[in-house]
This record gives C-alpha cells, structure tokens and sequence, in this order.
C-alpha cells in the first residue's frame, strides 16, 4: 500500500504539539523572568538584609529595603485564615456530604461556588466598607485597617475550595467502610469522624494546601482592607503582605526601589511553588 | 436450644416494592442457620433487618415485629448502638478500615469507651486468636491492615466485629468473594464461633450451607417457605419449591 | 470488669452521646455559617448597589464637567478583554488539550505538561500581572494597555480550557477515533470531524469558565490594562486597538472604591458583577448538567 504524504496532518500534529507544551512554556517563562528581574536587587541588598530586615523604607533618603515584615505578615495572615477557615469549611464539607438531605445540599453547594465565584475586588469592597468601620468601633482604634480584617476576608474567600475539595474526598471514601463501622455500633457522627474523615485525610490536607495558596498570592481584597503600612504584623495594627506590597508600590516605583518589588515577586513565587509541589504530591498520594 | 432471634410476621418495603413478606422464623442460640435462596429473594434483607442496617436505605418501612431475646430490635426503647454491638456483622466484601491492624480491632472497643491500653491490648489478641489470625499477624499489628491477603482480611473483619463482644454474628456471604482455601479456613472458624456465638450466615453456596450449618431457612420471593435442620431440608423438604432448589432446577 | 459494666448499659454513654451532640452541633453552626455569609455578601451588595445601577451610569462615560460618572467604558473594556482573550486562549488551550489526549505519547511530556498546568492554576494574578507588564508592556512596547492585559488573560485561562477540553475529549468513545481511522481519515481530520465536534459541551463549559476568571480577575489587569475611565475607540485605526488603555469593571470597582471614594458607584459595579457571576456559574452548571447526560 502507497503511504499517502499528507502535508496537512504533519502541520497540524506540529501544531498541537506546540500549543501542548505552552503550559511548560509559559512556567518556565515566568520563572526565568521572576528569576532575572528578582535577583539583581536581592543581590544589590544581601539577601541576609533584603528576607531578614525588619525595615522597609523604599522612598526615604536612605532607603531599606527588608522584607521580614511582608513575609511575615503574608505568614501569620494565611495561618489565621486557615485557622478560621479550614474548621468552618471543613465542617461545613461534612455537612454537606454526609448530614444534608439531598435537597438541602442542592441549595447550598450552588450556593459555594456562587461564593467562590465572587470576584476579590467585591470581597475587598465589603471588607472595606463593614468589617473595616466594625473593627475600629469594637476594638476602639484609630483606623480599623489591619491584619485581623485581612485574615477575616481570606477565611471567608479560602471558603469554597476547601468546602468543595474536602467535599469530593468524603464522597469518595467507600461505602464499606462506614457500614463496617456502624455494625459495629458506632453512631453516624463517630463514623464520620473517626472512619470517613481519617480515611479522606490526604485529600483534606490537599484542601488545605489549596486554601493555603489561595490566601498567600491574594492581593486586591487584602488591598482594601490590610492598611499597607510596612509594620511589622501584629493583629491590629496597619500592615501589608508580599503581594500588596508589590501591588501597592508599582505604579510609582523606580530604579532599585522597583527591582526589590520583582524580588518581592520572586519570594512570593518561591512561596507559590513549595505550595504548588506540594499539593501535587498530596493529590497524587491520593490518587495511589 | 433457646431461640434468640425471632421475627414474628415481618414485612418489609424499600419503597413501594415488598422485599419481605411475612415472615416468620426462630433463630436458636449458639448455631448455624443459613439462609439460602436465588438472587434477590429477601434473605440478605432479612439479615440486616436483624442489627437494623436497612436503616441505612432511604424509603424503607417494617411491619411485624423482629425480637432480638425477647425484645423488638424496632420499639424506641432499643438503642441501635447497642443492638449492633450484640450483633456483629461480616460483609460480602472484606471491609478493613485504612488503618493499622491493631486499631482495626481496637476500634469497636474504643468507641464503646474502653480507653486504657492493657486492656485493648488483651481484646486485640483475644478477638485475633478467636478469629484463628493471631499467630499470622501479631508481628505486625502496627502495619496497615490493607497489607493482608483477601481471606486474612476477612477474618481479620470477623475478629474486629468479636471485639465488640457480641452475642450473634451475621454473614452476608462472607466466603463469596474467596478462594477455596481461604472459604475452608473460614468455615472451620465458624464451627469454633458457635461454641460462644450465635452465627447467621447468608449464602449462595448450597454445599457451604450443607456443610456447616444446623438449620436452614430457603427464601423465595420475599417469603420464607421452609426451615428446618439442614439434614432435613437438604434431604426430605417437605416444600416443592425448597426440592427444585436444592435440585438446581433454578437459582 | 469494665468491660462487663458496659455490656449492660443499653443507651448511649453520657460522654457518647456528649460527643455525638457536641459535634453534630458544630456541623450545622459551621454549615449555618457558610450560608449566612453568603446571603450577607449577596444580600448587602445587592441592598447596597442595585438602587445606584441607572441607565445613566451605564450608559455614558464619566464627566469631569457634568460632574457625572459612567461606567460605559469600564464595560467595554471588560467586553474587549473577554473577546480578545478567548479569540487567543480558545485555539491555544483546545490544540494543547487535544495534544495531551490525541497525539502525546511519551508519558513523562504529560506528566509535565499537566504539572505546569496545576502550576499555572496555583500561581497568583499579581505575579501574572507583574511578568505581564514586565514582558508585554515594557519589552514588547506595548505600554498599559488592554491588548497587554489580554494577553496577560491568555496565560491565566489556558489551564481552565485544556482542563475542561481534556475532561471531555476523555469522555469520547474510543471507538469513534477506531471508526475513524479504520475509514482511513487522516489524523486531523478525524479530530475536525468527530473528536471536537463531541466535545463541543466541554470547550463550552471551560469558555464559561474562562470568562468568569476574566471577568472577575483585577490584580493582573491593573498594571497591564490600565486605570482609565474614558471611552476607547478600538476600531478607529490599528493603533487604538493595539495601545487603548482602560480599566475593566473590577479595576474600576477598586478605583472608585479606593481612590474616589465613589461608593455608591462601586456598589453599583459591585452589583453587577455579583449579576454576572450568577449568570455564568448558572450556564456552566447547566452546560456541565448536559455534558453529563452523554
């Protein structure tokens, strides 16, 4: 049989293999940019002075540039807000998987993704214009800008993927293993708490994670509601995280000032990527 | 022998369908009664009607009574966590929990408030001794209990529902998805459970039921049409139905 | 002994049934929670925005003379942004999708390929906001302006299209491609004729999708597509399509919000962006409802 030559298909398989490999593309892409953008200033500074310094005065007379206060507020925020956020979202994942009738739960899961739907500059608004004025008048402050507002908008914004990561993992555990446990006389709640939650633990922990990166790499709701002082964290005071610190200084910023916001970028991503490879192994140890 | 489980004209719905119809059946102490009977024909409803696993299905009702010593398994006053602690239940399925070997067996007594660990101890080797598994895993009680083969796993689910310390054991074709070997093991454990318990099983196999039983109850539709002592049924059933059964005519 | 003692308590222990309570308790507070929160945050944008959405606003632009505001541009501009970026990310991530599940081969290329995926799905919109305008605006010249903040889409929505194509190229028969094939139709052509045609659902579903990030998204736009409130001419010659700058309807929102103290407006914007999440999680539940009937 003559093997027919067709241009065409060698084109368009050529195509497809270009458009496949875009996505390593673009990630290395960005990687290489942050990397060279980033390094020069954190080389410039030391980067013992750039992650360990507790000041960050860009703009003075002589400038500092430390980043111990970004970092750890990016720290301490998304630890607060995993602290509230996983509990409530996880409960409410068991609800929904385990205690809700089926009609019920066809109102509420919409109901999440509406809410993980909801753009961040939304969750920026509210928090701005309640949780904001709410914090200053119960705690007495001068501005109600802070940390804590920060971690309240991330708890409620990290909400929905944990809710429904967590979700799909309960459903997944095998029916088997809660018949087991309720023969042997264990009550519904124990069974879910003691059987099915232990047994769906890596894909919770991915819910984790995922929550974990979302609350790190938010930038605009945090915006609206942090304050942007370059403190050092504490939980009302004014401050500002590895993202809003280079959202908040970009418009303006120039020379070296401008390459210790790409460094500030590049920390971040560092960040993202320990996140990133980390939820990957968790979701394939699930998978096993 | 004294009966220890007794339905007295139970009738049971999922939904509109009837899977059970009248039944009435004595279930004595401290003996085999096999339920035998083609596909569908009520007798694994039957079983979990005993420790009231049909809960479980939505849309299902009860009429009758079943008496679990004396007492209706359904009346308010009967805790469903106790009554399954009484009466343990091995699925079709091996059904290990993703955990070590000890806190499968250890996991019955926990929840039921036994917290020190001398005597969790002693309930884990008695319970695997009594499930003849012990001399094949006490090296390795930490490890997962996924680990074990098919039919170690089952009777490693037939020792986590004695450490619970119940009266009856109910097997819903506990052997089915063995291989002989393995079914042999399990038969002759049976025959050692029922010094101590009384023992349901639930069966396709008829030689098993032949084998290992002291009565059998033949289903059929969602009725009971006959039960008595295996020889008899197995022999001289009085029930032209039970006969084609037990003949292979269908099933 | 103990263990006697409890084989003959019939009801549940006291700390049992304590644990039983106390849990199934927090259940329903921590469901009741989640939906509180959400009928506050929809309820109070809607309270709050809805009156302030006027055919005015929506239909003029902001005048400094009249001392009015309009967020006509804003909605263009978001509509530019939706149109240009899918026109881009649409053949990308379908041919990348179709690569993953028709052409590739070597196990290990899908294991990266689906890695720098996920990767892409975790990385933060200010970090594609910062290479975009890094790369596009200040490398590529094209300064502020929505073609930049497009193109900075383009690599924020391709991991959602070759996810969503990916899920449904899965779901059609091998032996459609055996039939295919076996006829003697070349590769292409048997992907043109009957692996894209069926499915067609899942590209739906993952456009949904893909305009509800863009729509939604702000910190990648705001230092590559610009803050300006004034009208654009993108037809008018292609230098305004190219260099036209403008903020999209979230970018307004932030810029009302935070820099004008306009609340009212930013209300109103926030209102309709509510609308619109609505709209697209309800088409892509009921596209992804019929692409599960198949």
């Amino acid at each position: 049989m003559k093997q027919k030559v067709r241009p065409m298909e060698t084109f368009m398989g050529a195509m497809f293999f270009a458009c496949g490999i875009i996505a390593i593309a673009f990630v290395l892409f960005i990687s290489l940019y942050l990397i060279v953008s980033g390094l020069p200033a954190i080389w410039e500074i030391g980067i013992v002075d750039f992650l360990f310094g507790t000041k960050w005065a860009s703009t003075a007379a002589e400038p500092k540039f430390g980043i111990l206060p970004f970092i750890l507020t990016s720290i301490y925020g998304t630890c607060g807000a995993i602290l509230i956020g996983v509990p409530i979202g996880f409960m409410t994942s068991v609800y929904l998987a385990k205690i809700a009738s089926p009609k019920m739960a066809s109102i509420v899961r919409p109901a999440v993704d509406l809410l993980a739907g909801i753009p961040s500059v939304v969750y920026g608004l509210i928090g701005m214009m309640v949780l904001v004025p709410a914090v200053r008048e119960a705690f007495n402050l001068p501005d109600g800008a802070s940390l804590f507002c920060a971690i309240i908008v991330l708890a409620i914004m990290i909400l929905p993927s944990i809710i429904s990561v967590s979700e799909t993992a309960l459903k997944a555990v095998p029916h088997e293993y809660e018949e087991a446990s309720l023969a042997l006389g264990a009550t519904q709640i124990e069974t879910i708490f003691k059987v099915s939650a232990p047994a769906a633990s890596s894909g919770i922990a991915a819910a984790v994670v995922l929550g974990i990166g979302r609350a790190i790499g938010e930038a605009m709701a945090i915006m609206m509601v942090a304050g942007n002082v370059a403190n050092m964290p504490s939980l009302f005071s004014s401050v500002r995280f590895l993202t809003t610190a280079v959202a908040s200084e970009m418009a303006y910023a120039s020379g070296l000032q401008r390459q210790a916001l790409y460094s500030i970028a590049l920390v971040l991503f560092v960040f993202i990527m320990i996140i990133n490879v980390a939820l990957n192994t968790l979701l394939k140890k699930k998978e096993d | 022998m004294p009966t220890i489980i007794e339905a007295k004209n139970l009738d049971l719905w999922y939904g509109q369908k009837q899977a059970l119809k009248k039944i009435n059946l004595e279930i004595p102490e401290r003996q085999i009664t096999a339920l035998i009977g083609p596909s569908g024909c009520g007798k694994s409803t039957f079983l979990r009607t005993i420790d009231r696993m049909n809960d479980l299905v939505p849309g299902v009702r009860v009429e009758g009574q079943m008496l679990y010593a004396g007492e209706d398994v359904y009346s308010p006053s009967v805790d469903v966590t106790w009554l399954r602690r009484k009466i343990g239940m091995v699925f079709q399925k091996a059904n290990p929990f993703p955990m070590s070997i000890y806190d499968n067996i250890a996991y019955g007594p926990r929840i039921h408030g036994t917290r020190k660990k001398s005597e969790l101890d002693e309930i884990v080797e008695k319970s695997l001794r009594g499930a003849a598994l012990w001399d094949e895993v006490k090296d390795r009680l930490k490890k997962s209990a996924m680990g074990l083969s098919g039919g170690q796993q089952q009777r490693l689910c037939i020792a986590r529902a004695l450490a619970v310390q119940p009266d009856v054991l109910l097997m819903d074709e506990s052997t089915s998805a063995l291989d002989p070997g393995s079914t042999m093991r399990i038969e002759e454990l049976m025959r050692e459970l029922k010094k101590d318990y009384t023992v349901v099983i639930v069966t396709h196999n008829m030689q098993q039921a032949a084998r290992i039983s002291d009565r059998t109850a033949f289903f059929l539709l969602g009725e009971m049409v006959e039960v008595g002592p295996t020889d008899k049924i197995f022999s001289t059933p009085e029930d032209k139905r039970t006969e084609d059964y037990i003949s292979g005519r269908f099933g | 002994m103990d263990h006697n003692e409890h084989k003959e308590t019939r009801a549940l222990s006291s700390s049992r049934r304590a644990y039983d309570l106390i849990l199934r308790g927090l259940l329903y507070f921590c469901a009741a929670v989640t939906c509180l929160l959400l009928v506050f945050v929809i309820g109070y944008i809607f309270v709050r925005g809805l009156p302030h959405i006027t055919w005015e606003l929506l239909s003029t632009s902001p005048s400094y003379i009249k001392d009015t505001i309009g967020i006509l541009p804003n909605i263009v501009n978001t509509v530019y942004l939706v149109v240009v970026t899918l026109i881009i990310t649409l053949p990308l991530g379908v041919g990348a999708a179709v690569y993953l599940t028709e052409y590739a081969q070597n196990k290990k290329l899908v294991a990266a390929i689906e890695f720098a995926t996920e990767t892409l799905t975790g990385i933060p919109s200010i970090i594609f906001g910062l290479v975009g305008m890094l790369f596009f605006c200040q490398l590529l010249g094209l300064q502020a302006s929505l073609l930049a903040g497009s193109l900075t889409l383009v690599i924020v929505t391709i991991p959602t299209i070759i996810r969503t194509t990916q899920e449904s190229l899965k779901t059609v028969p091998q032996s459609y491609r055996e039939a295919a094939l076996a006829l003697g139709s070349g590769k292409w052509y048997m992907i043109r004729t009957v692996i894209l045609p069926s499915s067609i659902d899942g590209i739906v579903t993952g456009c949904i999708l893909a305009i509800g990030r863009i729509v939604g998204e702000s910190a990648a736009l705001l230092f590559t597509a610009g803050m300006g409130m004034s009208m654009n001419n993108f037809f008018g010659s292609v230098d305004n399509f190219v260099h036209s700058s403008g903020a999209s309807l979230t970018v307004a929102l932030y810029v009302y919000a935070r820099e004008r103290a306009e609340f009212d407006v930013a209300f109103a914007i926030a209102a309709i962006l509510m609308i619109l999440t609505l709209v697209i999680n309800l088409a892509a539940s009921l596209v992804g409802r019929k692409l599960k009937k198949h």
